[in-house]
């Protein structure tokens, strides 16, 4: 569709929302990553059933474990749409980019310049 | 299995705050089974933690190792040439696990990760139920195969109690009473009539009212 | 007659007689005339009281100290001990310790779980359950040992009670249990308080049928309602009770101001007609925080007065 979203933002394919573990959110954040978001298919849509539940659930376990750690929950998401839906996904995209940009960069990234300039 | 549930973070945290090279020490056997200490559990409680001391402005570093069990010497003995680099240890294997490690590297403080809970098994995925209390005198073959030990919250061996309701247990709705279990198994099994023998006084001696305690195979020592 | 123990309340059931009893919770203190007052109230309607042990697991003044109270008042007392609280060791001691008063009657009871009461985060001990409990006090009594084997001093003699609940589940186990009890060794059971009669009579039928009434003193248990709300209560949300809902419509059918009156009423009515039952060899009439009452019941059930054991 050549539909335009935010360069900055960097896609990592996967079969299914279900292979992304609360591991590969976290990690992404630790190297740097002001915000992730994993997009899956419309609830009860999922080709290996309950794949994007899963990926909800542990959207919401990142999430408050990045509360704990002072990065910030609202910085990982979960979106649902279906396979044909090139213009939502820009849609979301740009909604993700706008809300990131909002809060700003990810504070570990200010906390490992200080770390390294120390 | 020995069921686990992981520790509020916050409460590791506080563990740890004044360390500054941890080994968080995962556990490949019953806490991977149970999702609460195993690679996997380490990898995200480690990234977590690095991101909490980055953002504190302290510098720790942590890193991530899972041993096939904590409970064997054989095990343990695969971090000896790497456990002097750490100030701590945080152990996600069961409280056996911790202790095991913590007698093994006396100079080296061994923190627990997780809460050993019971011995259970997976009802289904995420859900664990009580299943042995290890009395060390096992009575299944008089009670269908259900324990009045494990599973009455009075451990009652002539039951059910006066509070059995509906088939559930008076402290709570949700569970099942073990004697309406075991009359329902006793049934199924057409031995109603075990049920009126009196269960004698049990000897809790094996038990942890005992002491610790120690099972000794000599047919298998060296 | 053949009594195994000086227990009054032993005389009563083996004359004949049927016989009544009551119960007083002791006080969340340690002010004896909370247990003066009230037996005070029951005393000359009854032939023993019960006094309770922790009842729900709140922490009150123990059973056996108010009932040392009660004897001291020339009150006869039953002894509720539960398991719950005390090992193997507290149990024969306590036991030892009421018959060093010359208490003569005693109620075994596993106890309510300690997660309703007010100490809900300690331990529960259920060394032994309440059947092993009538075992102990039996082989206590009868062949004047502990449990482990050694000789007693002085045996207590205690004529040994249990609970029984013909409502509880599961069903099918309910004469079997009052069966087992037996074979354990109690001697008189006091049941749960009735208020479905029909239920009751239909337990007691099959209780009956396998001879059981002659080989253990049934009372029956009687608690009277105060309002349509505790009937309400009782009905939804009290475990192993049984209100059938023609009680609750009576009572609700009734003007507030009249609702104690008619439990009463309903009180007498059931206890004249389980009076009928064979096998029903008395009452244990429980109003707890309305002990005023039981004088009451106890002449309008054509129970008063009560037989002088010592002339019986």
């Amino acid at each position: 569709m050549r539909l335009k979203y935010p360069t900055s933002i960097k896609i990592v394919r996967v079969p299914c929302t279900g292979k992304v573990d609360i591991l590969h959110i976290l990690r992404a954040f630790e190297k740097g990553a002001d915000g992730v978001y994993a997009v899956g298919r419309m609830e009860g849509d999922c080709h290996y059933n309950s794949g994007n539940f899963r990926a909800r659930k542990r959207v919401e376990q990142a999430a408050e474990l990045l509360d704990k750690v002072g990065v910030g929950g609202e910085r990982v998401r979960m979106y649902n749409l279906s396979s044909g839906e090139g213009p939502k996904f820009a849609e979301y995209a740009v909604e993700m980019y706008e809300l990131i940009k909002q809060l700003g960069p990810n504070p570990i990234k200010k906390s490992k310049a200080k770390k390294e300039a120390a | 299995m020995i069921v686990a549930d992981k520790k509020p973070i916050e409460e590791i945290i506080e563990e740890i705050k004044d360390f500054k090279k941890i080994l968080i020490l995962g556990c490949n056997e019953c806490v991977t089974v149970c999702e609460a200490g195993g690679k996997k559990e380490v990898g995200i409680l480690a990234s977590a933690l690095r991101m909490y001391f980055l953002n504190e402005g302290k510098d720790v570093d942590i890193d991530e190792r899972t041993l096939e069990r904590q409970c064997d010497h054989e095990y343990l003995e695969e971090i000896r040439d790497i456990i002097d680099g750490y100030d701590a240890v945080v152990s996600l294997a069961c409280g056996v696990g911790v202790q095991f490690t913590a007698e093994k590297y006396f100079e080296i403080p061994v923190l627990p990760g997780v809460n050993t809970c019971f011995l259970g098994a997976t009802e289904k995925r995420g859900v664990w139920t009580e299943r042995c209390q290890a009395c060390g005198q096992c009575i299944l073959a008089f009670t269908g195969g259900i324990c009045p030990v494990s599973r009455c919250a009075k451990r009652i061996l002539n039951g059910p109690c006066g509070g059995s309701s509906k088939g559930k247990c008076e402290i709570n709705k949700e569970l099942d009473c073990a004697w309406q279990l075991i009359v329902d198994r006793l049934k199924a099994l057409n031995r109603l009539e075990d049920y009126e023998k009196l269960f004698s006084i049990k000897d809790w001696s094996h038990d942890r009212a005992g002491g610790p305690r120690k099972v000794e195979r000599e047919d298998v020592q060296l | 007659m053949n009594l195994k123990t000086p227990s009054k309340l032993e005389k009563i059931f083996a004359s004949g007689n049927l016989a009544v009893t009551s119960e007083v919770g002791p006080p969340r203190g340690s002010d004896p005339d909370a247990i003066t007052e009230k037996a005070n109230l029951i005393k000359d309607y009854v032939d023993a009281v019960n006094i309770t042990d922790n009842q729900t697991s709140v922490t009150r003044m123990c059973s056996l100290a108010a009932c040392i109270r009660l004897k001291q008042m020339g009150v006869e007392p039953v002894l509720q001990m539960v398991t719950r609280d005390r090992n193997r060791i507290a149990l024969q001691s306590d036991i030892l310790g009421a018959a060093s008063f010359d208490i003569h009657n005693m109620l075994c009871l596993s106890g309510d779980h300690q997660s309703f009461g007010d100490c809900a985060q300690g331990q529960n001990v259920h060394d032994l359950d309440s059947m092993q409990l009538i075992q102990t006090v039996r082989q206590m009594r009868d062949e004047g040992k502990f449990l482990g084997g050694d000789d007693i001093k002085r045996p207590p003699t205690i004529f040994v009670g249990a609970a029984a609940n013909p409502f509880a589940d599961p069903f099918e186990i309910r004469v079997p249990r009052l069966a087992k009890k037996i074979a354990a060794g109690v001697e008189f059971i006091q049941t749960q308080c009735i208020y479905n009669l029909d239920k009751f009579e239909e337990w007691m039928k099959l209780v009956r049928d396998r001879g059981l009434h002659e080989k253990v003193y049934i009372m029956a248990g009687m608690t009277p309602m105060k309002s349509a709300g505790m009937a309400r209560y009782m009905k939804n949300r009290v475990p192993g009770m049984d209100v059938p809902d023609e009680v609750v419509k009576r009572l609700a059918d009734t003007p507030k101001e009249k609702q104690a009156e008619e439990g009463i009423k309903i009180c007498i009515e059931a206890i004249e007609r389980l009076k009928e039952v064979d096998g029903v060899k008395g009452f244990h009439i429980m109003a707890i925080e309305w002990e005023e009452k039981v004088p009451e019941i106890v002449k309008a059930a054509g129970l008063y007065p009560r037989p002088d054991a010592d002339s019986l």
